[in-house]
């Protein structure tokens, strides 16, 4: 983990000024969405978040198998748990977007689908963790299905969505691309909101690594 | 190659000797494929044929693969784990669950259009669509239920893991059984669902090669 104080205090930075000037900058006038766009400033964040957080779990997990040292297996473990609220938030907020533009709270859209299956994939892990009692084992078992779920869920979202013809997400079918034609002065919030909550989600990673091991140094 | 033949038909010797398994699932089969039939007649649309359809098969496969980990006692796995590498078993396993869930797929198949008739598919796309989903759906499956017995055989766990796992290949399977109802659907869109199906399956199977003997060695 990264020494100092210096990221955390930048990403909170990052973020006030993405909730500051989000919501004072001019957007573009557009049918159906209007002034919700503002959302995307927090919408799309939480999944980037999230899909760093697994991708961290991703690389500790390999970490693991090839060290077997607890350590990885713990940080795998908190990064997944981080991961499932950054992504439980990414529901939220996509709900609430939804309920206003199209209409209703959940639709059948590709992208929903593989929302829905991956945070369905980590609660399963969770609960795999939890059925274990062997430490040893259980981080070898887990692990491993962290592994396997994660290149399935990588083809999963990152492909099939694309190949989807009907998607109400833009980006993907007939839509135009999301970043392409993101607005300049969207732009200009969006991206350090990015980078704000993947540093706040590396902070919490932190912080209940931090906490584990002093639970785990507690026990007898 | 010979040690995964050897263990290939240890597999298919175990399941003539215990018949009743394998009877089972087809009993399952047949019964649900008759409670289909009650409930929707034979007038069905062809969405809800093919929704219906991989429901049936996918508990159906759900039970013929959970077992292939879970019935090994743990003397026995330490009797493989002393003459066989790992790798060769899980792909034993893999191949066997493979042919199994093909045989009991293309008889489920039959039994299917018997009851409830047949949409008008394109073959070519069909066909070969079905063969791979099925044998990815096993081949996920077998890895899972290592997983799942790795933590102790809990039935509901084997649920709860294998269904994220299985529900990317299930939905191309679909879409690509969707697709071969289209009447003039062009070589190009064939070509890619199929690959996108192979992909994925040969992605699973690389998967359970490189990690199974994490899993195995204890």
């Amino acid at each position: 983990m990264i020494k100092g104080i210096w990221w955390k205090v930048a990403g909170l930075l990052l973020i006030l000024y993405s909730i500051i000037y989000g919501i004072l900058v001019e957007v573009p006038v557009l049918p159906v969405i209007h002034q919700t766009i503002r959302n995307l400033f927090f919408h799309v964040p939480m999944w980037f978040a999230m899909f760093i957080m697994l991708g961290t779990s991703l690389v500790y997990s390999i970490k693991y198998l090839s060290s077997l040292k607890l350590k990885d297996d713990l940080i795998a473990a908190q990064a997944v748990n981080t991961g499932l609220f950054f992504g439980l938030l990414g529901l939220m907020t996509g709900m609430i977007w939804a309920k206003f533009t199209w209409g209703d709270f959940w639709t059948n859209d590709p992208q929903l689908n593989g929302a829905a299956v991956s945070v369905m994939a980590y609660l399963a892990y969770s609960i795999l963790r939890g059925s274990i009692d062997e430490k040893a084992l259980r981080a070898r078992v887990s692990a491993v299905y962290n592994i396997f779920a994660f290149m399935l869920l990588v083809i999963f979202l990152g492909i099939l969505p694309r190949l989807a013809d009907s998607s109400l997400h833009p980006g993907k079918g007939g839509n135009s691309s999301t970043m392409g034609d993101l607005d300049p002065t969207m732009r200009m919030v969006f991206y350090p909101a990015a980078i704000g909550w993947i540093l706040i989600a590396f902070w919490i990673l932190d912080i209940r690594k931090r906490k584990r091991i002093l639970e785990l140094q507690q026990q007898p | 190659m010979k040690e995964i033949i050897e263990l290939i038909k240890k597999d298919f010797l175990l399941e003539i000797r215990q018949k009743y398994a394998l009877n089972a699932i087809l009993l399952y089969v047949v019964s649900t494929v008759f409670v289909v039939q009650l409930s929707f007649g034979r007038v069905i649309d062809e969405t809800g044929w093919i929704a219906l359809f991989w429901i049936i098969l996918l508990f159906a496969a759900f039970n013929a693969v959970s077992k292939s980990f879970v019935q090994e006692h743990a003397a026995r796995r330490l009797y493989y784990f002393t003459i066989a590498a790992p790798v060769s078993i899980v792909l034993s396993k893999i191949i066997y669950n493979s042919l199994l869930m093909v045989s009991l797929g293309f008889l489920s198949l039959a039994l299917y259009v018997l009851f409830l008739g047949m949409p008008d598919f394109n073959a070519w796309l069909f066909y070969p669509s079905f063969v791979l989903g099925c044998i990815g759906v096993a081949s996920a499956l077998t890895m899972v239920s290592a997983i799942a017995s790795s933590a102790g055989n809990n039935a509901a766990l084997m649920a709860v893991l294998g269904f994220p796992v299985v529900i990317p290949m299930l939905l191309l399977v679909i879409n690509s059984f969707k697709l071969s109802l289209n009447e003039n659907i062009l070589l190009l869109q064939v070509i890619k669902s199929l690959t996108s199906l192979l992909l994925i399956d040969a992605v699973v199977v690389i998967l359970a090669v490189i990690l199974f003997p994490y899993l195995w060695r204890k």
